[in-house]
Order: structure tokens, then sequence, then C-alpha cells
């Protein structure tokens, strides 16, 4: 009998801890419960945060300037479109178009080079290869603050300064490193037989590349295009150095140059920001898989 | 010789891209290297050579030792909250938060991303402002009134304010990279450290992080030498002001070259900032590489 007990007592015991720990101690689980709240406090003050901001720029297009200072937290009296069509009017609707043409140029340009060196880089023997890879590797490192005042001269020189071959280039450059490896990281998964039995149809690489590659690396592009329309659509170095033709502005800068010309009528002021921000946060919000896949396989290789 | 012209011809694949890089990246980075030895402005258009005069300037500068100062200040504080922070809020949203709310707060975090510097910038600035901002309000809603300052006004506090809204727009981004390194990790660790009795913080420091260290290392370099870039949020909301206090190095080269007309010196600034992130990145190549050399 009691031999039978001194061998059941080691087999209980590992089981034990895990079993009896949570009602061991009411104090043991009322610092966890109190952690838990403290944890669940602190997401949700940090949600409120970020969104509060972003609710209280929109609310504010629809106040009246007496409501701004009156009420900075209240609900605005009415719903006063009229200051997002003063806004749309004022000057957003020409820098929202001139941003939409940067952006849509320089996604074009961006995606379809990149996966052309990608497609070159992944599919060909090409002689150094190993030296280009590298070449645009190196172009990661750099940045545009760096490069400013050369290009200055430069797009004088080559005389597209002011003009939005200006921007489209120069969004293409600088994006081209993170494009090409993005595109080229996925290019490397893709099977060689496909190519194989395309060239033994007699297929040429420029045919392989548009009808046999180019659809398959579909989700990559669009990653790539998402991406590159986020940085485009925000961008501000290059479009306030290289543009100084009110006309031709794109939304980060045309926001700064309408608010010192507006520098009293808030509500109009709060309604252009929230027409400059809605495109990419629509955007964000439709494609965020594609949005994370494009960041991560990016950032990750 | 047609073999050797039909090889090269293949280089038309790479030809744009590297005919880009080379021309729109390469050559001006190089070339503001050399301009950094010149000296010349809108009336005497053709650079004269003037030695290390620019450097000599730049060390004589004291906006130019601020600048350096915030562009450190930025750096610390985002690796503190880029990094540090960031880290932990992925955790809690990968182990802590159910399935149904991590999706949505995710989301929700990350917005601000998908916005504009400029609009974040103007946006901050209306929270700052001392007339109608949200944060003396909320300063004065419970019962602080007495910290409520013109934010951007100061010269003590304009660049924190800067650096603080800067936190709230990447805070999001950051930890959303974490969580996609922190789904990498095999389950199995966390059970195992489950089943040796460490509790969530344990498992946190004993799994997670040295498991998402790539990601870690990653950011930190990514963080550095965005803040030693930074120029956008500063040239919106102070455009370096008041008194220069809250100048950065890319907003005093911006000011150098196209309002003070001192385009030499700028390139000099701008030198600065090549060496500083170059070396950052050479630094991460460095410690991947003895990385996978000890693995």
């Amino acid at each position: 009998m009691s031999q039978q007990t001194a061998v059941a007592v080691p087999v209980e015991a590992p089981v034990r801890p895990s079993a009896v720990k949570p009602s061991a101690s009411p104090w043991a689980t009322f610092g966890k419960v109190i952690l838990r709240l403290l944890v669940w406090a602190g997401l949700a003050a940090l949600a409120v945060a970020i969104f509060y901001p972003l609710l209280w720029m929109v609310l504010s297009g629809f106040k009246s300037n007496q409501e701004i200072f009156s009420e900075p937290w209240g609900l605005p009296g009415a719903l006063r479109w009229e200051n997002y069509r003063h806004a749309w009017d004022l000057g957003v609707v020409r820098y929202f178009t001139n941003s939409l043409i940067v952006t849509i140029g320089s996604i074009i340009t961006v995606t379809l080079i990149s996966a052309w060196a990608a497609y070159g880089l992944t599919r060909i023997q090409l002689p150094l290869s190993n030296a280009v890879v590298l070449l645009i590797l190196g172009g990661l490192m750099l940045a545009p603050t760096v490069a400013l005042i050369p290009l200055f001269r430069l797009l004088q020189f080559i005389g597209i300064y002011d003009t939005y071959w200006a921007l489209i280039v120069l969004y293409t450059a600088f994006r081209l490193p993170f494009t090409v490896f993005l595109i080229r990281a996925y290019m490397i998964e893709l099977p060689h037989e496909v190519d194989e039995a395309a060239t033994i149809d007699g297929a040429s690489h420029a045919q392989i590349f548009w009808s046999v590659i180019l659809p398959m690396c579909r989700p990559i592009l669009v990653s790539a295009a998402l991406l590159q329309a986020l940085f485009a659509w925000n961008e501000f170095v290059f479009a306030l150095v290289f543009i100084s033709d009110e006309n031709l502005k794109t939304l980060p800068v045309g926001l700064v140059s309408m608010q010192s010309r507006l520098l009293t009528d808030w509500p109009v002021v709060f309604a252009g920001l929230t027409i400059a921000a809605l495109p990419m946060v629509l955007l964000f919000l439709i494609g965020q898989r594609q949005f994370l896949r494009g960041l991560t396989e990016g950032v990750g290789k | 010789m047609a073999i050797a012209v039909r090889r090269w011809r293949t280089w038309l694949w790479v030809l744009p891209a590297v005919g880009l890089l080379l021309i729109f990246v390469y050559y001006p980075v190089v070339d503001n290297v050399r301009l950094s030895f010149f000296s010349w402005d809108a009336f005497d258009p053709t650079p004269t050579f003037v030695g290390v005069d620019n450097y000599v300037a730049a060390a004589e500068d004291p906006v130019f030792w601020r600048s350096l100062f915030n562009n450190t200040a930025y750096a610390v504080v985002s690796l503190i909250f880029q990094v540090g922070l960031a880290m932990v809020l992925a955790a809690l949203l990968e182990e802590f938060v159910g399935r149904r709310l991590r999706g949505p707060l995710r989301t929700l975090y990350f917005i601000p991303a998908a916005m504009s510097i400029t609009v974040v910038g103007i946006l901050f600035s209306f929270i700052y402002n001392p007339e109608f901002g949200l944060l003396n309000r909320a300063l004065e809603a419970v019962g602080l009134g007495q910290f409520a300052v013109a934010w951007l006004g100061q010269e003590s506090t304009a660049i924190w304010a800067i650096i603080a809204m800067s936190q709230w727009q990447s805070i999001g981004y950051c930890a959303v990279l974490f969580v996609v390194a922190m789904q990498r990790v095999p389950r199995e660790y966390y059970e195992a450290a489950t089943v040796d009795g460490a509790g969530p913080i344990r498992s946190f420091f004993a799994v997670t992080v040295p498991m998402v260290r790539e990601m870690t290392t990653l950011l930190v370099i990514l963080t550095i030498s965005g803040a030693f870039l930074v120029f956008n949020e500063v040239m919106v909301m102070t455009a370096g002001g008041p008194n220069n206090s809250s100048q950065v190095l890319g907003t005093w080269l911006y000011r150098q070259a196209f309002f003070e007309d001192d385009m030499g010196y700028a390139a000099t600034v701008a030198t600065v900032i090549l060496v500083i992130t170059f070396t950052i990145a050479a630094l991460q190549m460095w410690v991947t590489q003895r990385r996978r050399v000890e693995a």
C-alpha cells in the first residue's frame, strides 16, 4: 500500500502545476486580469490615437470656420459639402490631375522597364550579369536628397526641368532598384519548362516575355504597381524642387501652397487634405494583401 | 563576331534600367561629391574649385551641427518606437489579440503609412496649433493646461513635435513588417517554450526576439538611414524654424541651395548625408555577412 502511493506521487507531480496553478493564488489571477486589462487599454489607446486625428480631419472638413475654434471636439453643425467643392475648385482638382498623370506614367515605365530587366537577369545568359545585379542593388543605397543639386543642373541641361517628364523619369529611375528586385525574386521561381516549351515552338525572347512570362507575373506586377502608386502619389522632394509652375504641381506640394494661400480658411484646407489622402487609403484597403506581399518580398530579400 | 554581337544584343533587356540608373542616380550622386569642392551661384554659374573650403565652412556652421543633432535625435527616438515598440506591438497582435480583432487592428494601425507625409504634416500642424489644436485642448481637458504650448513655434519643442508625428505615422507600418516575420516562426518553437513552462513574456524574449532578428537588423538600418534623410515633415511643418532650431541636414541643404544660393555648400551637406547613409548600409552588409558565416 505505502509502496504504491510512493510510486503514484512522482507520476502525479508534473501534471499538477499547470492543472492547479490558475486557482492556486487568487492574487496571481487578479494580477493576470489586471495585466490583460492594461494591455487591452494600451492597444485601444493606440487605436484611438491613430484613428481620432483622421476622423477629426474628415469632420473638420465639414465644419464652418467658427466651429473649428469653438467646438474642436464636436460634430459639424451641418454636412458642408461646399467646403469639399471649394477645395476641389481652388486647386485640388489640378493637383489631383497632375498627381494622377505622374503616378500612372511612372507606374507604366517602372514596371515595364523593371520586368524587362528582371527577364534579362533571370531567363537569359547575359554577359556581366553579376555586375548588372550589383549596379542595380547598389542603387537601393542612394537617396534622392543626395543627388538633388546635380539633378537640378542635369534636368535643366536636358530641358525637362519643370515638366511632367522630370518627375516621371526620376520616379522611375529611383524606384528601379526596388522594383527590379521585387519582380526578379518572383521570376526566379517560375519554372524554366515554360520558356523551353515556347522556345521549341519557335518563339523569340520578346514573344516569350510578352505572352508567357509577363502574364504569369501578374500578381507581383500588381504589388509593384501599388507600391509605386503609393510612392509617386506621396513623393515630395523632387516634386518640390523640380516643378515650379503652379499648374504642374502635384498634390503633396500643391497642398502646401494651398495651405499658405488659404491662411485662415481652415475647413477648406481640411477638406483638401481629406481628398488628397483618400485615394491611397482606399487603394490600400482594397489591395491590402498585394501591398503587404510587395512590401515584405521587397524588404525581406 | 556574329556570336559576340548576338550575345551583347541580349543587353537590350537591361539597357533601359542600367541607362536610367547611371544617368539619373549614379552620375548625380558622384557629381555631387565633386561639386562639394566647388563654389558657384546664380550670378556666377561656372563652378570654381575651392578645395575643402565648404567642409571647413560646415565644421564652423552651428546650424550644421544643430541639424546633425536633430537627425541623431530622430534616429534614437525612431529606434525606440519603430523598432522596439513596434516589435512588442506586433507580438501582442499575433499572440495576445484574438483572431477576429487581429486583422482590423493591423489595418487600422497601418493606415497612416498609406497617407502622404504632407497630408500628415499639415494635419499635425493643426493638431499642434495653439488656438484650436487638439493636443492643447486635450491637455486642458485633463487639467494639464499649464503644459499647453505652441509646439511648433518654440525652439525647444519644434523638432520633438515633428519627431512625435513621425512615430505616429510609422509605428504601424513597422509593426506590420514584424508581424509578417513572426508569422514565419514555426509554431513548434512556441509550443516547446510553453511545455518548458515559459509564460508569454519569457517566450517573447526566448523565441520571438531571436527568431525575427533579420527583420530587426533590417528595420534598424532602414530607420537610421531614414532618420538621416528626413526632409518632408520638417519642410511642411516648420521649414526648419523657428530660428533654425528644427533644421535637419536635408532641409539645411535645400535652404542653402535654393534660398541662400550657395550650391557648393549644399553639395557638401549632401555629401555628409551620403557618407553617413553609406556607412550604415555597409555596416548592415558586414553584419549579415558575418552572421551567415557564423551560421
